[in-house]
């Protein structure tokens, strides 16, 4: 009972005295936690809900055969149809169509279509059946009906009978509204029509896009699968519904990983912040733990008090954190929905969902890191003699152990081992652990660097005998190391932090807009409204274009996607004319590559993307197979190129070799090159007056490279965002650790006013001090950044996005942060100090002698 | 030159406004030919064939059993050169009625004609959805299986008397509007054996049932709110198909009742010399549409009787044929003496049929 009252006396005290440092570890400890909370909700939420849109589209389907490329023959679908041990197989036609005058960049102006034969997708995905209006059953055969969700009716502003215009190539066809689909997946955009209507309207008479398979009872899912991908030809794969989501999970997982290791950063300069309070406020409080001990408290009980302060800290700050995490996660899911603007997550706009477990793991998270912080210095205070630990000034004693430099020089020394290791499971683990390490390392070595380098300065100030107030300022720091590298831990981490995601930032922007350059050489670009699936210009229409007048050169391309591995996303093929005395020319090779002279000629050259040397083994020389053709047909990889712009694999040909193999002629884009004669406006307008002119879509160069990049800012937003968090994370610090500090310089304030300096000079001192500290943690911050960035550049991306990019340092931006960084740290500094000298200069010589 | 219009008028949004309905063949008297007309008619609007009879287990169990093969046109666009589109449907209903069960147990299946898996072939009864098919062999016989969740049938059903025309040789008016007419002809006394599959039980049943085959492009006047049809094979070896349209005024737009003799002689009963009074009704407690179950049928000065086998044979078959209707085996007396066995149809009872 006297313990209890003892034990929330003292806490009670300590919190009265001390608010500003309790509300800083309470603050650090909310923001690590909500950051890693928010993170995990809105990526849950993501990947959940498009977990359930595809279950939602797969319905009760045990397989589903798809071709690798879009769309395949529709006459497998009597042959699956009566094929041994299928009970009902559905046929669907997925389209995705241009709206019309909905502005917004290909991802998300296209609503997808899919064309169902009702009869059979009653049985196997309910959820794709159109409720046709009171009295009109018969709408979900009619040719002119389309269904839509909920969330695509929204989106469209249209309701049942309205009529809906959609485009796919340079066709535009009309549809009537004719009712919902009640049970989509809340959210999904998506649009339902009669298989055959969709056929027809948009010119895909003849062929499917898949063939949902439900199998009759007692039939082996796993045998059955195995054989049947045997029987049918090459083209053809089968998959399930697992498969689908592996390749949904695939396809955004780095990009969510990568989040979440931005996240526990944040979580842990939170947690080192903590540390750092804990250690200070401990230091502080040796004496009173002194006397308690000599006042018969015994070790363990003051260890427990200790404890039993940090505990709370960490749970209040933890439960703060949790409100925070889930209110910043809805925000950021309602602003920018549930890729946060990685682009991953299309059609979808997931809602949060709240696991109990999880947040009882991210608050167990907090309060343990918390009492972690507080761990070690608790530890040593219990443990501390009484009798020297009463007298003033033994904080520096109870530090002596931070000074040997050992652990941190080993942290360091294996984080550049970790650097040579490979990737784990296509995750470039190691690469974060050398990041961890390295922070660790270069946090653990501050004290005896600082003491070393303050040491030196300090010999320098004198050798060149500076002012009385630089002496004093350094005097202190070489004596007083350890304090102050502890204040600097939080600087060291945010800025070190920031100055890598700068660099790495910049380095990506800068490749990419050299990229960009390199692959948009044409005045002009053209192409029908949407890309995928779409047929794209006839031989007669591409006639028709080159034709027009004031073309100086006009390419064709013909993209397409292609599957080459059911569990990962597609790939995309781009035929178009290369120059072959000099592919690099035309594609932005790197210098892995075959001479012309090199490529065999019994096998077609492609020139594949760095992310399919890593996904797929395409090395350069190797002969591969692509289902191009019924024929077998040997390809040679005869070069590898960057490519920012597909992060699963892109393989470039020959429109020519493509042509020749796959007998298709149509082309979906065109690179124009224009005469001196024109500008680009009238050759648009001359194009835009041919038949088909109303799909065109036209781009220029400048207005590609402005579009991607803004996609490109969109997608680091998030990225920005935690910067800047940690950033203030790490001032907060500062000025909790200055502030503690000047507190318990009172009494030397006091001495120096005693001697004759004046409250301005103490201020000047404090500053001087304060800058001098944060100039050198910022000059490590930045050291220690830089490394973390080579790591970030030349591991993490290319492990984990498969590219790599040129360094690039973004010194001016940089340079404003750590001149924002000192100033913010000296003023912090002064603020601190102004409070411990503004007091009664008698009261303060006199206190605590 | 319809076609090319149509093609042009389709490089426009427009030409979706301006697709022309479809065209069927009107329904005029003409004479039967056969084995032709055995099969099916894809100009006309709608088709069927239609068994329905009772059987007997092999301890003497009755059961009741329809089976029904749908070729119905849709209004989808002919000129849509998909092979999945969606211009004729086959449709096929089959229902079980057990008095130990006491409801009916029913199977209904729909598909788009195509590909192979699902037709209804000209020149010779052969229809085909899936794995449920119904053909008519060289020798007459027909052959049916149909499949469920809850159970099949296998049947084989063997002429015994020759067709039975209905109205003027085949062609029957079903309303006093010219057009308002069908093709039909039936065979009575079927002669039927083959297995009924519960539970994944197979039991040998034997019977005799009835086949009707109808087609058309128009049936239903615009005031009518349905129709009774009963089809009755008569100890005697007589038939009698008999049924009346009733309009949406309560009264009755049309009837008609053939009655013929164990030697093939044909009466043909007039509107006004037939009448249906009903007995007793059944409400339905999954859509509340109340039956006469029970009827007594006057044709000329002959009264029949009908009783159902159980009161509850509704037929739900809104997501395939877009209606509710209750066909139900039905026992029949004449004079207070056992006369016969049928079916008995009721359409029109949930809400107006629009055909």
């Amino acid at each position: 009972m006297k313990r209890n009252l003892l034990s929330r006396w003292l806490l009670l005290g300590e919190w009265q005295a001390h608010r500003l440092q309790i509300v800083v570890a309470v603050i650090a400890i909310a923001l690590g936690i909500a950051m890693g909370f928010s993170i995990h909700l809105i990526n849950s939420a993501a990947v959940n809900e498009f977990s359930a849109a595809v279950k939602s589209l797969s319905g009760q389907s045990d397989l589903q055969v798809r071709a690798t490329q879009p769309t395949f023959d529709e006459m497998l679908y009597p042959l699956l149809a009566q094929h041994d041990g299928v009970a009902v197989a559905s046929p669907v036609l997925e389209i995705q169509a241009a709206i019309p005058g909905k502005p917004g960049d290909d991802r998300s102006n296209t609503l997808k279509i899919l064309g169902v034969d009702v009869y059979r997708a009653v049985a196997m995905t309910p959820d794709l059946v159109g409720v046709p209006a009171e009295g009109r059953v018969f709408d979900v055969l009619a040719d002119d009906a389309i269904f839509l969700s909920p969330a695509a009716m929204e989106w469209l502003a249209v309701r049942q009978g309205d009529r809906l215009p959609l485009r796919l190539g340079t066709k535009t066809v009309t549809l009537r509204v004719a009712g919902g689909l009640v049970r989509a997946h809340a959210g999904q955009r998506i649009a339902v029509m009669d298989i055959g209507a969709a056929q027809w309207h948009f010119d895909h008479v003849g062929v499917l896009s898949r063939i949902d398979l439900k199998l009759k009872p007692g039939i082996q899912r796993a045998a059955f699968k195995a054989a049947l991908a045997k029987a049918l030809p090459a083209q053809y794969q089968v998959t399930e519904t697992a498969d689908q989501e592996r390749r949904v999970h695939n396809m955004s997982r780095a990009y969510r990983i990568n989040l979440n290791v931005l996240a526990l950063v944040a979580l842990f300069t939170g947690m080192f912040l903590v540390f750092s309070t804990q250690v200070l406020s401990t230091l502080r409080r040796r004496p009173q733990f002194a006397l308690l001990r000599v006042l018969g408290l015994t070790r363990s009980q003051i260890l427990r008090q200790i404890l039993r302060e940090s505990s709370l800290l960490g749970m209040l700050g933890s439960l703060l954190g949790l409100g925070l995490g889930y209110a910043l996660a809805a925000t950021a899911l309602h602003v920018y929905g549930g890729e946060l603007g990685g682009g991953f997550f299309p059609e979808i706009k997931p809602s949060i969902q709240l696991s109990p477990l999880a947040a009882l793991l991210f608050f167990l998270l907090g309060v343990s890191a918390t009492l972690l912080g507080s761990l070690m210095p608790a530890w040593e205070a219990a443990r501390a003699h009484p009798a020297p630990a009463l007298k003033s000034g033994s904080e520096e004693m109870a530090l002596a152990g931070l000074r040997t430099p050992w652990p941190a020089l080993v942290c360091l020394v294996l984080a550049i081992i970790l650097t040579q290791l490979p990737p784990v499971v296509g995750l470039p683990i190691f690469g974060y652990f050398a990041v961890a390490l390295l922070l660790i390392g270069g946090i653990a070595w501050m004290p005896s660097l600082a003491a070393w380098f303050f040491a030196g300065l300090s010999r320098a100030g004198n050798r060149l005998t500076a002012g009385v107030l630089a002496t004093l300022a350094l005097t202190r720091l070489t004596n007083a190391p350890q304090q102050a590298a502890i204040a600097l831990g939080g600087v060291l981490a945010s800025f070190s932090l920031m100055v890598a995601m700068a660099i790495m930032v910049a380095s990506f922007r800068i490749s990419i807009e050299d990229w960009l350059t390199h692959i948009l050489p044409a005045d002009l670009y053209m192409r029908t409204e949407v890309r995928q699936d779409a047929i794209g210009f006839t031989p007669q229409e591409q006639q028709a274009i080159a034709a027009a007048a004031g073309i100086g050169r006009l390419d064709l391309i013909r993209s397409l996607q292609i599957t080459l591995d059911a569990g990962w996303p597609t790939v995309t093929l781009i035929a178009r004319p290369i120059d072959m005395s000099d592919p690099a020319n035309t594609l932005p090779l790197t210098d892995d590559a075959l001479s012309p002279a090199e490529i065999p000629l019994d096998a077609v050259p492609i020139w594949v993307s760095e992310a399919m040397v890593d996904l797929y083994d395409y090395q350069v020389g190797k002969r591969v197979a692509l289902p191009l053709s019924e024929v077998p047909q040997d390809y040679v990889v005869a070069g590898v190129w960057r490519d920012y712009g597909r992060q699963f694999g892109a393989i470039q040909m020959q429109l020519s070799d493509y042509q020749r193999i796959s007998g298709e002629w149509q082309v979906n884009e065109a690179a124009l090159w224009l005469q001196d004669s024109i500008t680009p406006q009238q050759l648009m307008a001359a194009l835009k007056a041919l038949p088909f002119g109303e799909s065109l879509t036209f781009w220029q160069p400048n207005e590609i490279r402005a579009i991607s990049l803004k996609i490109f800012d969109r997608s680091f937003a998030v990225t920005y965002l935690l910067e800047l968090i940690a950033v203030g994370v790490g001032l907060l610090g500062v000025a909790a650790s200055f502030s503690a500090q000047a507190l318990r310089r009172i009494k030397e304030f006091g001495m120096l006013r005693h001697i004759g300096v004046t409250r301005g000079q103490i201020y000047r001192m404090l500053a001087l001090e304060g800058g001098l500290l944060a100039g050198f943690g910022i000059s490590i911050g930045f050291i220690l950044g830089w490394s973390i960035s080579l790591i970030l550049i030349f591991i993490v991306n290319p492990q984990s996005f498969h590219w790599t990019m040129q360094l690039h340092l973004p010194w001016p931006w940089l340079a404003i942060m750590a001149l924002a960084m000192l100033l913010a740290a000296a003023l912090t500094a002064l603020v601190a100090g102004r409070q411990a000298v503004s007091g009664s200069v008698i009261r303060a010589v006199k206190e605590d002698w | 030159m319809r076609k090319l219009l149509t093609l042009l008028l389709w490089l426009t949004p427009l030409g979706m406004l301006l697709a022309a309905p479809p065209v069927y063949t009107p329904v005029t008297p003409r004479a039967l030919v056969f084995p032709e007309d055995f099969g099916a008619h894809e100009n006309f609007r709608n088709e069927w064939w239609y068994m329905t009879g009772w059987l007997e287990t092999p301890d003497r169990q009755p059961l009741g059993f329809q089976v029904t093969f749908f070729r119905p046109t849709t209004e989808h666009d002919e000129d849509n050169p998909s092979r999945f589109a969606p211009k004729r449907l086959i449709i096929g209903h089959a229902a079980l009625s057990d008095p130990k069960a006491g409801k009916l147990l029913h199977e209904e299946k729909s598909m788009r004609e195509g590909f192979g898996l699902a037709y209804a072939k000209a020149g010779n009864s052969e229809v085909k959805l899936d794995e449920w098919y119904f053909v008519r062999e060289a020798d007459g016989r027909y052959r049916t299986y149909v499949e469920g969740d809850d159970f099949a049938l296998e049947l084989s059903l063997t002429p015994t008397q020759p067709l039975m025309l209905q109205g003027l040789d085949g062609f029957l008016r079903k309303g006093s509007k010219p057009g308002l007419a069908s093709y039909y002809y039936s065979e009575p006394h079927l002669q039927v054996s083959g297995t009924v599959t519960r539970d994944h039980r197979a039991i040998a049943v034997k019977g005799s049932a009835w086949l009707d085959h109808e087609w058309f492009s128009e049936y239903l006047d615009p005031n009518a709110e349905g129709w009774d049809w009963t089809g009755i094979n008569l100890d005697d070896g007589s038939a009698l198909m008999a049924f009346q349209m009733r309009g949406k005024d309560g009264g009755r737009i049309w009837a008609y009742a053939g009655l013929r003799d164990p030697s093939g002689h044909m009466t043909i009963f007039s509107p006004d010399e037939v009448s249906f009074h009903p007995v007793r009704t059944w409400r339905s407690s999954r859509t509340d549409a109340v039956y006469p179950i029970a009827m007594r049928i006057r044709t000329g000065n002959i009264e029949w009787q009908l009783e159902p086998m159980i009161d509850d044979q509704e037929l739900d078959s809104r997501f395939s044929a877009a209606t509710i209707y209750w066909e139900g085996a039905v026992t029949v007396t004449r004079d207070g003496q056992p006369a016969g066995r049928g079916y008995l149809e009721l359409t029109g009872y949930d809400k107006p049929l629009s055909m």
